[in-house]
């Protein structure tokens, strides 16, 4: 087994699978038995003036039957006494002094975030996370994602935390913003030893059809929550790789957004993430869920050779580019395996109504009618993977490279440099 | 029409051996759905029921809309999500079956849909404006009640005559009672007679009652389902003694009414065919001690559902494969049966006869065909007792047509159903219409 200890922004971790700070992580009894279940880290839900929650506070969609493949909540920061917190932060620390305790935090005045921090150091804190993320209850406030939108409010918040930080200080950015590089810089600016991300996204999660109302539903009412859960991983890779491939960017991000499972983390960790945080999975599924999360990352890194994790990170990182700098060239075609096809017809209708209309029924003359095995015009088809997408057999549809004679040709090198292009193909 | 039937019957002893889904588990099973495009489901179906569509349908919620994607195609949807063997149909022929994985339960999800809309009474076809023709159909069986209820979406008056008491045809008096009994039938049948327009004359006889030419003087066009006919006897010596039945007689007799089975220690049902295979579940099912089927081939080449078979070998049942009955014996009621080995050709062994106990015997051995009926009316082609049709059901005779039993020589419920609309198609193309 692969040491999987890891280091992120100066706080270690036997593992780098951390409870996101969020309702699993909401107090030293949950926390404790997180570590017991084999999580390396946990980022203590976050503290400030305790408030009063709603009740419903989730909401979930459901997909072809799977269950809440995307999640919201209304709930806000820590409901329960300051007091009761930093007492359980400081028992968890003492009997588990290897794992990571990171302490959420969002209050409003310098002097708050002075008298908190303290406290939240006194009581064994090994690292702060600034929530500038919340888009929901608290950013109405003036807190959460208020901050996180303003580049120049986040750096100064940022700048007091590590001022009266001993400890390493993370800023939790939200995802609720157009562009997230100048948020994560003001960050850096404000000397944060790394980032968050992503909090979760503004979101109506759905709508009682019969009642008229948006879920979750508090009485006859309803208000915007925060999306997160599987569906969002997309989101986050995209915002996670924006910062690590940016050369202004510096600091290292713990990955927060959609994980699920280890492959969810390795990928996550591919694109620069050194440690990466779970919430909605836990809350659908337990803490338990972390042992496959281990075992699968170290039989991932003895596959791979990597000996540590800090050779995943951002090895992906380089291979995320611009789609001018794509090869226009470079040409796949769909080929259907015959003996693995079972006849389902998905990958024609698909293509007939959804792409380029390349992919046929069997018919005398074109393919065996018997045998119900598409055939794949390929003069014709484009490459784009949705066959492959639809077909409900692994490996059934691959999409195999074609040496068409053309040299590779980018989009930036035909325009700069006059690159011959390949003719199109399906564009008639 | 039909008069109610009496709660005491012997089939109400039987539940159904498939068990009905719950919502949420014809939603798991929907979702499995891949929705194929040209789905071989649909394909294998003979009435083309769109079964992606339908199954989608249940997933969404939209159960309403599922039900009526089924009773467009086949208006017996009903009674066909739970008798027809799909084990050899759609379900048979599910791309899932191809990739290991369990196939769709297409009957299940079926009977989910159409049962929730019996119980909702949800409607979906209406009579169309009448025609001024009227149509005569023979047997209230599946052939005639689908025929009959598309006559009516085009607007032709019908009269359905029946011999017997009760509607329904085979699914009234034939059908294992662990697929359906006999009051859900009638169910569904005056669920198809909601369309309204169909008048259903029961205890007439055509041929006998009213001749041929009177009910061509009655009508525009006649459709003919009159289905199949006793069963055929093995014609040795014994087989009159009381205990020896024709499988399909007793059968109806258990399902209509209630049939003293309680002395009866050892039955022999003869035969390999599903009905065969069927009186020896019902039997068992019934209390039987000792049942066994008895087929002149080997268990490999029975001509009944191979499913059916191991269903009711698990229920209990025995067999006794290459052997034939030579005669039937007993004192004023059947007590032994004399049995002749065979040969693998089914030829007799000579010499290798042997007695086994048997105080009820059913004979499985296939049904008598009616096509005979209309031998004498010119035009109408009869062969091997079969109604010689075109592909949409129409005789030789113009105006007349035959579908189910009569026409195919003895298939399932479902090509009766399918058979029928054909026909009603071409009756109405017939008639003038569109």
């Amino acid at each position: 087994m692969p040491d999987l200890s890891t280091h992120c922004a100066g706080i270690r971790s036997p593992n780098p699978f951390w409870l996101a700070s969020a309702p699993p992580a909401n107090s030293g009894a949950q926390v404790q038995r997180a570590f017991d279940a084999g999580w390396g880290g946990a980022v203590w839900k976050t503290l400030g003036v305790p408030i009063q929650n709603v009740s419903s506070r989730f909401g979930a969609i459901n997909y072809s039957g799977t269950r809440a493949i995307g999640f919201n909540n209304i709930e806000l920061i820590t409901d329960r006494p300051l007091e009761v917190n930093f007492r359980e932060i400081y028992e968890t620390k003492k009997k588990y002094p290897k794992h990571a305790v990171v302490v959420s935090l969002m209050v409003e005045t310098q002097e708050e975030w002075k008298d908190i921090i303290k406290r939240s150091i006194d009581a064994g804190a090994d690292g702060l996370e600034l929530n500038f993320g919340c888009p929901h209850g608290m950013c109405e406030r003036g807190m959460g994602s208020a901050v996180g939108q303003e580049p120049r409010v986040n750096e100064r918040i940022t700048s007091w935390a590590v001022e009266y930080s001993t400890v390493p200080v993370l800023v939790k950015l939200t995802p609720n913003v157009s562009d997230i590089l100048p948020h994560g810089l003001a960050a850096q600016k404000g000397g944060a030893h790394g980032v968050s991300l992503i909090n979760t996204i503004k979101s109506i999660i759905s709508v009682d059809i019969d009642r008229f109302v948006p879920e979750p539903r508090v009485g006859s009412l309803s208000t915007n929550g925060g999306y997160c859960g599987a569906a969002v991983k997309p989101i986050a890779l995209h915002m996670l790789a924006r910062l690590t491939r940016s050369p202004e960017f510096r600091i290292p991000v713990s990955g927060i957004g959609g994980i699920t499972n280890w492959r969810d983390a390795v990928e996550f960790m591919l694109l620069g993430a050194s440690s990466v945080q779970v919430c909605t999975e836990v809350m659908l599924k337990g803490y338990r869920i972390v042992e496959d999360m281990i075992e699968g990352l170290g039989e991932y890194m003895t596959t791979h050779g990597f000996t540590s994790v800090d050779q995943i990170v951002g090895k992906a990182v380089p291979a995320y580019s611009e789609w001018g700098d794509l090869d226009l060239n470079y040409e796949t075609v769909a080929k259907i395996d015959a003996k693995k096809c079972i006849g389902c017809q998905l990958c024609v209708v698909a293509c007939h109504d959804g792409a380029h209309q390349c992919i046929h029924p069997a018919k005398a003359g074109n393919g065996d009618p018997a045998t119900r095995v598409p055939v794949v015009d390929e003069s014709e088809c484009v490459g784009c993977n949705l066959c492959k997408i639809v077909c409900p057999v692994p490996d059934c549809i691959s999409m195999v490279q074609v040496d068409n004679g053309y040299a590779p040709s980018t989009w930036n090198e035909h325009v700069t440099q006059g690159k011959g292009l390949r003719p199109k193909k399906g564009a008639h | 029409m039909s008069k109610p039937l009496p709660a005491d019957r012997s089939e109400s002893v039987f539940t159904d051996y498939k068990h009905e889904y719950t919502a949420h588990q014809a939603a798991v099973e929907a979702h499995r759905c891949l929705y194929c495009s040209d789905a071989p489901c649909t394909q294998k179906c003979p009435t083309h029921i769109d079964v992606p569509e339908f199954i989608r349908k249940i997933a969404t919620g939209n159960v309403k809309g599922s039900a009526r994607t089924i009773f467009e195609a086949n208006i017996l949807g009903m009674s066909c999500a739970r008798v027809c063997p799909v084990e050899v149909l759609c379900v048979g022929d599910c791309v899932y079956n191809a990739m290991g994985v369990p196939p769709i339960q297409i009957g299940k999800l079926q009977r989910y849909a159409t049962d929730l809309a019996f119980e909702k009474g949800w409607r979906y076809f209406e009579a169309g404006a009448p025609s001024g023709k009227s149509v005569g159909l023979v047997g209230a069986g599946p052939a005639s009640l689908a025929a009959a209820h598309e006559l009516r979406r085009h607007g032709h008056a019908c009269t359905v005559y029946e011999k017997r008491g009760v509607v329904g045809g085979l699914n009234t008096t034939g059908v294992a009672p662990y697929k359906m009994r006999a009051d859900r039938s009638l169910d569904e049948a005056q669920w198809v007679l909601g369309i309204g327009g169909i008048d259903v004359k029961t205890g007439v006889e055509i041929g006998k009652d009213v001749s041929f030419e009177e009910l061509e003087k009655r009508h525009d066009a006649v459709f003919f389902g009159v289905g199949l006919g006793p069963d055929t006897r093995l014609g040795v010596p014994g087989e009159e003694l009381a205990g020896v039945h024709g499988a399909v007689e007793l059968i109806e007799r258990l399902k209509l009414g209630k049939v003293p089975l309680d002395g009866v220690k050892s039955a022999l049902v003869i035969g390999g065919g599903n009905t065969a295979i069927d009186g020896v579940r019902e039997l068992s099912g019934l209390g039987v001690p000792n049942v066994s089927l008895v087929y002149r081939g080997g268990e490999a080449k029975m001509p009944g559902y191979r499913h059916e078979w191991l269903a009711a070998r698990e229920a209990g049942v025995s067999a006794l494969f290459h052997a034939v009955p030579v005669a039937f014996e007993g004192s004023g009621k059947v007590q032994r049966a004399k049995l002749v080995r065979t040969d693998a050709s089914k030829r007799p062994i000579a010499g290798s006869e042997f007695v086994v106990e048997a105080d009820l015997v059913l004979l499985a051995i296939g049904q008598s065909t009616l096509g005979q009926m209309l031998a004498g009316l010119s035009g109408v082609v009869i062969e091997k007792g079969r109604v010689v049709t075109d592909e949409h059901g129409a005789t030789g005779r113009k105006g007349w047509y035959a579908g189910g039993d009569c026409r195919n020589g003895g298939k399932e419920v479902v090509n009766a159903a399918a058979e029928g609309k054909a026909a009603a198609l071409a009756i109405h193309r017939y008639l003038g219409g569109q």
